[in-house]
């Protein structure tokens, strides 16, 4: 209902400036009707999302605004955490640091257990999509193992390496890796039988073939597995910290929910989101570029 | 006395599963240096096929094929294609396209300046200089054409493979990529294979038509020789009797091979 009412308002602004323009000369007329749309812009973009925020907000602390209730409303939030919310930067010891910090420490791990998923899957996907059998022999095998939650591969790689760090970059990478290796695969096997011909009659080795073909070929089917594996990665990182300890932000809301500061771990969830929405819009962007190149 | 390249006995047949497809049956044909000779038949019967086994981008079944007295089966760039499709790479520019082939042909003998120039002199034979920064997708066919035109020439190939070249182009764009070719056919002395489908265009730029019968098992029906003095002008040949007879020929091959199919 709001949400009209505002464009519905806008709308009925507009009849003025507009008879304004024959009068004036032609750029303010220009210059204003370039604001206006820029101002429409912003009222169709960014109203909507905070009106529907507002209104959640406000069914949450109807919800739990009660006496006893067992999550804290928006209200407790704020009184109780607010110095995590104002400054995610603060350092007043080895464990009580801001949640800035904590989300660094965390995308760090992300980083290292991405990136070398990156590498691999793409490597290891070229290969498969290469080969007619390798892609049948190996595809459903990769589809199995693509459902095996984050957690699960955490004892296995605890036992493995009998410690915590590497062992949450290796959940990280083990859950990321999928999406990227198979439709890295799947991108290479749709190159066109014509730029392989292009390719063969220059003699390409299989090194300029995979820079010079290959890549920019698959790039659109490459950043789309990258796309699902930054959120795979991020939604990894949450869990295995929770876990093995330490100080990344995963870690912080297990400690939260054992010394009983639920609102500490309202606000980690809205950090945990945030940066997970970013970490989704930057391989994005990235991939628009890249697929703007080709 | 050997042929530059000799297409000695080839079969190719295609199998997928069971089901075999003979394509081509048993085509003999020796080709001398420097000449052009175009390949004329029914659309199916098999003449990408067999321009793709003179690449060695498909193998073949039976036969063989020799580029002086050595048997070629596998691509290379003193074989190079322009291709029906033109298949440029859509994320390389014009230039960057052309550059892809001198890079890799000439890296080890030409200097980077060298390999500029002489990137520049081939875009500038099909006179797509203007457009070298623009992508494939911001061209018109006939430009792409030429792009496909002067990466293959970049290479300096011992035999130009075109497959349709000029098959999708308005007639006046084709009349004025058939004069490039003479031109460069001219200047380079090249040996080209030309598909057609175009019987005017075979006779005008061509020293011998290749007639293919209809498929499938196709094979080559009769050679047309072309006895006109070079350079041709299109103008002139309308009412020479040797380009007169030659263009008969080649259209009573078709028309009653064409008869024929109708009649089986
Ligand atoms: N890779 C392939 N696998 C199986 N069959 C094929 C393959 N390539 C071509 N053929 C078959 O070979 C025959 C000849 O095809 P080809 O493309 O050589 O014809 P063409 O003479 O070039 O026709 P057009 O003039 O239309 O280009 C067709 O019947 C086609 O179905
Ligand atoms: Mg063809």
């Amino acid at each position: 209902m709001s949400l009209s009412a505002v464009t519905s308002k806008s709308e009925d602004a507009t009849p003025s400036p507009v008879k304004i323009l024959p009068l004036n000369v032609a750029r303010p007329g220009a210059g204003s009707r370039q604001f206006r749309r820029f101002g429409q812009a912003l009222v169709n973009n960014f109203v909507p999302p905070i009106i529907c925020a507002a209104i959640l907000l406000l069914i949450w602390q109807i919800a739990f605004g009660r006496a006893g209730a067992t999550l804290p409303a928006p209200t407790v939030v704020w009184k109780e955490a607010s110095d995590l919310i104002i400054d995610p930067f603060f350092r007043n010891g080895p464990q009580d640091i801001g949640l800035g910090w904590r989300t660094l420490t965390s995308l760090q791990r992300v980083g290292i257990g991405f990136s070398l998923a990156s590498a691999v899957g793409i490597l290891v996907g070229a290969i498969v999509g290469q080969s007619i059998w390798a892609m049948r022999g190996l595809d459903p095998i990769f589809q199995i193992l693509r459902t095996v939650p984050p957690l699960a591969w955490l004892p296995i790689s605890l036992a493995a390496f009998r410690d915590s760090q590497p062992s949450a970059i290796f959940v990280i990478f083990i859950t990321s890796i999928w999406p990227i290796l198979i439709n890295t695969a799947v991108g290479v096997r749709n190159i066109p039988q014509d730029y392989r011909n292009v390719a063969q009659v220059l003699r390409l080795n299989h090194f300029e073939f995979f820079w010079k073909i290959m890549m920019p070929s698959a790039a659109p089917y490459i950043f789309t597995g990258l796309r699902i594996g930054i959120g795979l990665a991020w939604l990894a990182i949450v869990a295995a910290e929770m876990l093995t300890g330490g100080v990344g932000i995963g870690f912080f809301i297990w400690d939260a929910w054992n010394s009983s500061r639920l609102p500490d771990i309202v606000v980690a969830l809205f950090y945990i989101g945030a940066v997970g929405f970013v970490l989704d819009r930057i391989v994005g962007f990235i991939g628009h570029l890249v697929a703007r190149g080709a | 006395m050997s042929a530059y390249l000799k297409l000695d006995h080839i079969c190719k047949t295609f199998r997928r599963g069971s089901v075999e497809n003979d394509v081509l049956r048993d085509i003999n044909l020796t080709i001398e240096k420097g000449e052009i000779v175009s390949m004329i038949g029914h659309s199916g019967c098999g003449k990408s096929t067999l321009l793709n086994l003179i690449a060695g981008l498909t193998k073949v079944t039976s036969g063989a094929v020799l580029l002086e007295d050595r048997e070629v089966n596998a691509p290379g760039p003193e074989r190079a294609v322009v291709f029906q499709n033109h298949s440029l790479l859509p994320w390389l520019t014009v230039y960057e396209n052309v550059a892809l082939a001198v890079n890799k042909v000439f890296g080890a003998q030409k200097s980077r300046g060298e390999r500029k120039d002489w990137i520049e002199h081939n875009l500038d034979l099909v006179q797509m200089t203007h457009a070298k920064d623009r992508r494939p997708s911001e061209i018109s066919g006939g430009m792409k054409q030429r792009v496909g035109i002067a990466r293959a020439l970049a290479m300096e190939p011992k035999i130009l493979l075109l497959d349709e070249p000029f098959g999708a182009l308005d007639a006046l764009t084709r009349a004025h990529l058939q004069d490039s070719v003479m031109q460069i056919h001219a200047t380079l002395k090249n040996t080209m294979i030309m598909i057609t489908h175009d019987v005017d265009e075979a006779v005008l730029l061509s020293d011998r038509i290749v007639m293919m019968t209809n498929g499938p098992s196709a094979t080559i029906g009769d050679v047309a020789l072309v006895k006109l003095e070079r350079p041709r002008h299109r103008l002139e040949l309308v009412s020479d009797r040797d380009y007169i007879a030659a263009r008969e020929a080649v259209l009573k091959f078709l028309y009653e091979r064409h008869r024929f199919v109708e009649a089986a």
